[in-house]
């Protein structure tokens, strides 16, 4: 079957999400990670991507608080270790410095799965 | 080195505006044709000298179809390029190849927008990142908040530094009768006001305002024949770095680092003949880092540049002389205020805010979230 017959890498994305796994692509003769989900590698443009467990751990590079009258809440963007960076938010805290050591979680946003984050080494 | 050829060939010869702040009752459509046609008046020219339309707008899918349709123009170019707030700076590189090439013999430019009156939000017909989506993002601020807390913790800037950036805004507004946001602010002021989204606050945010802005420009050759000072344009150069902020390579530095060098090597000109710095100020943020991108001041040193005064009247650099996007106008899309001041500085139209021999003006657009950005050099007649 032709690759383009089958679900594009940002369904495929979803579907790991909701079967509980985070997955990420990573290009197998450059070894560089992708994220978001895309059918070649920017700039350079492999095709050869193949899905891979992250470690789950990343760094807090930028972070927001999001000041609202229903309620505040944060939106971080995360670099994770394997190199992408993601937006997310950190649970379980109003804010974390710039630096902090992350922890990857699936919860339900929504109604969909999502990819967020939790103070690493922290029990949830 | 031969300069650029098209350095100095086009030239902008009338200004429009109409409704800025508020414009109760008007449509987005009606501001900007009355800016438009207030703009083919300054130039001396009628409606129908007008073969070419450049348009971008928050609210119109086809905006130049929107335009020419409303005043009855059968463009023979068109330019409906949106790259955000900086489309208007790309609109007058675009018009400028046209015109050099014959293609067309007057180009309006333009923009309206009646946001204010039409709800007080920001409208933009930006569409939202699916992989951005589940954390409610409330961009453009969240974007920009966020490239704020990466320059905080870089480089020590301080909400203290931005305030005087809003501080410098509102001293040129309060001398411009058309500036929507006037009145003593004081920087305790600032500080104090409501958090949006950590760490900008409503302060350090533009207003969202009505207003309508346009340009005409032509051939050099002919503008020296209409009524009012050219205007030349001397550079202009643009650049994209992402879509998602996400994806931004370094939240601290903006493309403005590749359009600027761009543009003054089309212009054969350096940051010292710059006498007016029009900087797209949609927040604090970006007057800070447009600064250090642009080369004013080193990269991380913004804050400690703005400190004092120095971007305010009387300070070491004119800065964003009609109070910006701040504390004058700020319709959704502004970069075609950028280019409306600075030609009113360098004719010498700016009355209590005029600077003095205004000739070289660089006016920077941004769009996105720090993702598109166009640098545009314009010059008097002393500049060529």
């Amino acid at each position: 079957m032709s690759p383009l017959m089958g679900p594009g890498p940002e369904a495929e994305f979803k579907s790991f999400l909701r079967q509980g796994r985070f997955m990420i692509q990573r290009s197998r003769t450059t070894g560089r990670h992708v994220l978001y989900p895309r059918i070649a590698l920017p700039a350079s443009g492999e095709t050869d991507l193949e899905w891979v467990t992250p470690s789950g751990i990343g760094t807090v590079h930028a972070i927001t608080v999001n000041r609202a009258r229903e309620g505040s809440y944060n939106i971080a963007l995360v670099e994770l270790d394997e190199g992408p960076r993601m937006m997310t938010r950190i649970d379980g805290v109003e804010s974390v410095p710039i630096g902090t050591r992350v922890t990857a979680r699936i919860v339900e946003i929504g109604g969909e799965p999502a990819v967020v984050f939790v103070v690493a080494g922290r029990a949830s | 080195m031969p300069a650029h050829p098209l350095r100095g060939r086009t030239a902008i010869a009338g200004i429009g505006a109409a409704g800025w702040g508020e414009a109760p009752g008007r449509t987005a459509m009606e501001l900007m044709a009355e800016a438009s046609l207030s703009a083919i008046a300054d130039a001396g020219l009628k409606l129908g000298d007008i073969d070419a339309i450049c348009a971008a707008t928050s609210t119109h899918a086809f905006p130049t179809l929107s335009v020419a349709e409303y005043l009855g123009i059968k463009p023979r170019f068109f330019d409906g390029t949106n790259i955000g707030g900086a489309s208007f700076e790309m609109h007058l590189l675009h018009a400028a190849l046209a015109l050099d090439a014959k293609l067309c013999d007057a180009v309006l430019i333009c923009y309206g927008s009646n946001q204010r009156t039409a709800g007080g939000r920001l409208v933009s017909m930006s569409e939202a990142q699916w992989h951005e989506a589940p954390y409610r993002p409330r961009h453009p601020i969240t974007a920009y908040a966020l490239a704020t807390s990466r320059h905080m913790h870089q480089y020590g800037t301080t909400r203290s530094d931005l305030a005087d950036i809003a501080l410098a805004a509102r001293g040129w507004a309060n001398l411009n009768p058309m500036a929507f946001a006037r009145g003593p602010l004081t920087k305790a002021e600032v500080l104090a006001s409501r958090m949006v989204s950590d760490p900008l606050s409503s302060r350090d945010c533009c207003l969202v305002t009505d207003g309508g802005a346009a340009c005409v420009m032509v051939r050099a050759d002919r503008a020296s024949h209409l009524p009012r000072p050219p205007v030349f344009l001397l550079g202009a150069a643009g650049a994209h770095s992402h879509r998602s902020i996400t994806q931004m390579a370094d939240l601290t530095v903006s493309v403005a680092t590749e359009s600027g060098p761009r543009a003054f090597e089309m212009a054969a000109l350096s940051r010292a003949d710059v006498d007016l710095v029009m900087l797209y100020d949609a927040f604090t943020i970006t007057t800070l880092m447009f600064l250090e991108d642009l080369g004013f001041c080193p990269k991380g040193e913004g804050g400690r540049f703005v400190q004092g005064g120095a971007i305010a009247p009387g300070g070491r650099l004119a800065v964003n002389t009609s109070g910006g996007g701040l504390s004058c106008v700020h319709p959704g899309m502004y970069g075609m205020f950028l280019i409306h001041e600075a030609v009113t500085q360098i004719r010498g139209d700016a009355g209590a805010r005029q600077i003095t021999n205004c000739d070289v003006a660089i006016c920077h657009g941004n769009g996105g979230t720090f993702s598109s950005q166009v640098t545009a050099l314009l010059g008097s007649a002393s500049t060529l």
